[in-house]
């Protein structure tokens, strides 16, 4: 049977797992750009084991372009495995600092009621403005930055989206496809 | 043991029991040429007159050997013009090991002179990209460079040394150890490791699933893709066609890969492929691709592509499944291993009324007799007095079509082009290492007056190792095949595809040393060819042909398979 695909544009969430070398970052990312397609938030960071980086990207895009990419990577001899997220079947959390103007007492006041709303932290203060942290799911961040806009952003710096399975299944685990990739770029 | 990292180098090389090597050099990469002086009686060095036809010249070597081929260039615009050579070498997944040098530690990432971020550059056209910064590591890249081109889907590999790595003063610890011991080596242990140990095998239950497809299906078509030849099956397919007993259409990385003269074959399939191979593909039930990718040149249109039939897929590259043509079954393995497997399982099948409908659409090339020189006569006499085993590089367009239509190949590595990246120019580079890697065997360059003064500067290197290839251009003054697409759907405008200049390519070739014959009748062929044949050095033929000459038939980009612009 020929499989079918989801024509309808929307998020997927790519979970990489590579082995960290020059250049691993730039080989993943030219096959997004190859396509003409834009990243909308990237992340890469160590893992449990040593030399190995995980990397999530967030990609809009349908679900043939997004496997095809996918198939790509997973092609390449320093990527481990490849995995795609779905909101559903996975955990999804970033990271935001926000620095706001707030000149007075009622601003600052105003400021700190909203991040305890949002269970946001002041990590910096300073007699004109307040800086907030903020860790969650995209929508809740997006919020909080919508709600600050009022007083003032000076700047915002932010993660990209991490990722992580539901329950006990991991990107370790071994499966058919993951075997069948590794016969094209077997160096045995 | 302690030797020198260029030496170290060196004897990398002799581990992988290379004794040929293409290239040219330059400041960067003088240190690893001082250090080739004292392998002259080991390794032998075919300087070319441009980086490109090295880097073709290694590719042609690898495709007709099936050994790793190797090429040396410097830094900068040396590693830079290797490119073309690299990205041809990589969308036809032929394995070569590009080594460059680049600048010392300290200048690099300064723009200094002859500086490029040649890894950076490679890194889409390659299957992997090393930048050597560390001399210790010398051993370990080279061994797990070799490896990575030569297996799973073979491709090529760039190594880029520092030339402060490659300094006379730089020592190593290095033991010989030979290729077939590779894999007890560091990184490619650690390489297996981690993309787990053990060698894939092809999944049985999906042969059993394949093997009822082939015993339900009444009108199957096989596909002689680029893996039956680079995966040198081409005894495990020739005897899984006969068994199934239907049509076998072949691609044009595929030639070689099956008997182009046997009773099954239809042909060439997709834009200029036989109307017996594109109806096939149009009414089977069942086809079934042997690494083949389903490129644009044969899936014009994807959606319409074999309609009626299901569509199996066997690669050694996961990534091809569904890439450009849906599948309903597919097996990851190698060519050879996954048709062994399979013609264990598969009866002797009968499709005589499937037969007696396709193959009989096989139309003959005929050589029509004239006053005029027509390409078919030309392909007619190279194909009569010719040896049978005749190596043939060709180059890209119209010529190229022809030879591939008209010659029968019959093993692989035999057809030497440039199918995926269309690169015209390969053909002589190609040919070059090609007679250095069978030095027994006639090899034949077919080219047109454009792709030959693409790189025809290579006659000097064909002159001075005296390499007896016959070149034969097919001079119609245009770029042919453009000009085709111009005639038949660009209303005649024939935009910047008149090549009505010089060189005189008889001059050319007598200039570089060589033999040249101007060709305008056949008898004048018959002539030329055997006198190229006895003559036992470079000869160039120009033949005169038709500018209006077209490849036959011809489908366009996109179309149906079987909607034929031209007939």
């Amino acid at each position: 049977m020929k499989k079918e695909f989801d024509p309808e544009k929307k998020l997927y969430t790519l979970s990489i797992l590579v082995q960290d070398i020059p250049g691993v970052l730039s080989q993943v990312a030219r096959l997004f750009s190859r396509k003409g397609y834009n990243i909308e938030s990237i992340v890469s960071g160590e893992t449990d084991k040593p030399g190995v980086t995980r990397i999530t990207i967030v990609i809009l895009g349908d679900e043939l372009m997004v496997n095809q990419i996918a198939d790509q990577c997973r092609k390449l001899i320093p990527v481990l495995a490849v995995k795609l997220l779905d909101e559903g079947t996975s955990i999804q959390r970033e990271f935001a600092l926000i620095k706001v103007r707030a000149a007075d007492r009622n601003a600052r006041d105003e400021v700190i009621q909203m991040s305890n709303i949002f269970r946001a932290n002041i990590i910096d203060v300073s007699r004109e403005t307040l800086t907030v942290a903020i860790f969650g799911d995209k929508d809740k961040t997006s919020a909080l930055i919508g709600m600050l806009e009022d007083f003032g952003i000076l700047e915002i710096a932010k993660t990209g989206t991490l990722a992580i399975e539901r329950g006990r299944s991991t990107i370790y685990d071994d499966n058919k496809l993951k075997e069948e990739y590794n016969y094209g770029k077997n160096v045995l | 043991m302690k030797i020198r990292a260029t030496q170290a180098i060196m004897e990398c090389l002799l581990e992988q029991e290379v004794d040929t090597v293409f290239g040219y050099p330059g400041g960067t990469i003088l240190n690893l040429y001082d250090e080739l002086y004292n392998y002259t009686d080991k390794i032998t060095h075919i300087l070319t007159a441009h980086e490109q036809g090295a880097s073709h010249a290694a590719d042609g070597y690898a495709r007709s050997t099936g050994k790793v081929g190797v090429c040396f260039a410097t830094s900068g615009p040396g590693a830079t013009n290797l490119t073309t050579g690299i990205a041809t070498a990589y969308m036809d997944s032929s394995p070569v090991v590009f080594i460059t040098c680049n600048v010392s530690e300290p200048l690099l990432g300064k723009d200094s002179f002859q500086e490029v971020d040649i890894t950076g550059i490679a890194m889409p056209i390659t299957k992997a990209t090393y930048l050597v910064r560390d001399p210790q590591t010398i051993p370990d890249v080279m061994r797990q460079a070799f490896a990575v081109a030569a297996t799973g889907r073979p491709g090529p590999v760039l190594i880029d040394f520092l030339k402060n790595v490659t300094a006379p003063n730089v020592e190593i610890d290095y033991e010989f150890v030979p290729w077939t011991q590779n894999r007890s080596c560091d990184s490619i242990q650690a390489l297996a490791d981690s993309h787990g140990l053990k060698a894939p095998e092809p999944d049985l239950d999906d042969i059993d699933t394949l093997a009822a497809m082939i015993a339900k299906s009444e009108r199957p078509l096989l596909i002689c893709g680029g893996g039956v030849v680079r995966g040198r099956a081409h005894k495990q397919f020739r005897e899984l066609a006969e068994k199934l007993d239907c049509p076998v259409a072949i691609t044009v990385m595929g030639g070689g890969g099956f008997p182009g003269g046997h009773p099954l074959t239809t042909g060439m399939l997709g834009m200029h492929g036989s109307k017996a191979s594109n109806v096939a593909c149009d009414e089977c039930d069942l086809l079934f691709a042997v690494g083949c990718r389903f490129s644009d040149r044969v899936a014009l249109d994807p959606a319409s592509f074999a309609s009626q039939a299901k569509i199996v897929q066997i690669d050694i590259d996961r990534s091809e499944i569904d890439k450009n043509v849906l599948t309903d079954h597919h097996i990851i393995g190698s060519a050879k291993r996954v048709l062994t497997l399979l013609n264990e399982r598969v009866p002797q099948y009968r499709h005589p009324a499937w037969k007696e409908h396709i193959l009989p659409l096989r139309a003959p090339s005929v050589a029509e007799d004239g006053d005029k020189l027509t390409p078919m006569q030309v392909l007619e006499t190279m194909r009569r007095m010719a040896p049978e085993d005749a190596i043939i590089a060709t180059d890209v367009g119209q010529h190229q079509m022809w030879s591939i239509q008209h010659f029968h190949f019959n093993y692989p590595g035999q057809l030497l082009t440039s199918g995926g990246f269309g690169t015209m120019g390969f053909g002589l580079g190609a040919a070059i290492g090609a007679k250095m890697g069978n030095p027994d065997k006639v090899v034949i360059h077919t080219t047109g007056d454009g792709c030959f003064r693409m790189n025809c500067h290579e006659l000097a290197t064909v002159q001075h190792y005296n390499l007896p290839i016959i070149t034969v251009v097919f001079n119609n003054g245009t770029l042919g095949m453009v000009r085709q697409w111009q005639n038949l759907i660009y209303h005649q405008r024939y935009s910047q595809t008149t090549l009505d200049r010089g060189p005189d390519f008889v001059k050319l070739a007598e200039a570089y040393g060589l033999k040249g014959f101007r060709v305008t009748t056949l008898a004048e062929m018959e002539q030329a060819f055997q006198k190229a044949l006895d003559s036992g050095c470079g000869c160039v033929l120009d033949c005169r042909l038709d500018m209006d000459e077209m490849v036959r038939p011809m489908v366009a980009g996109g179309a149906h398979i079987t909607d034929f612009l031209l007939n």
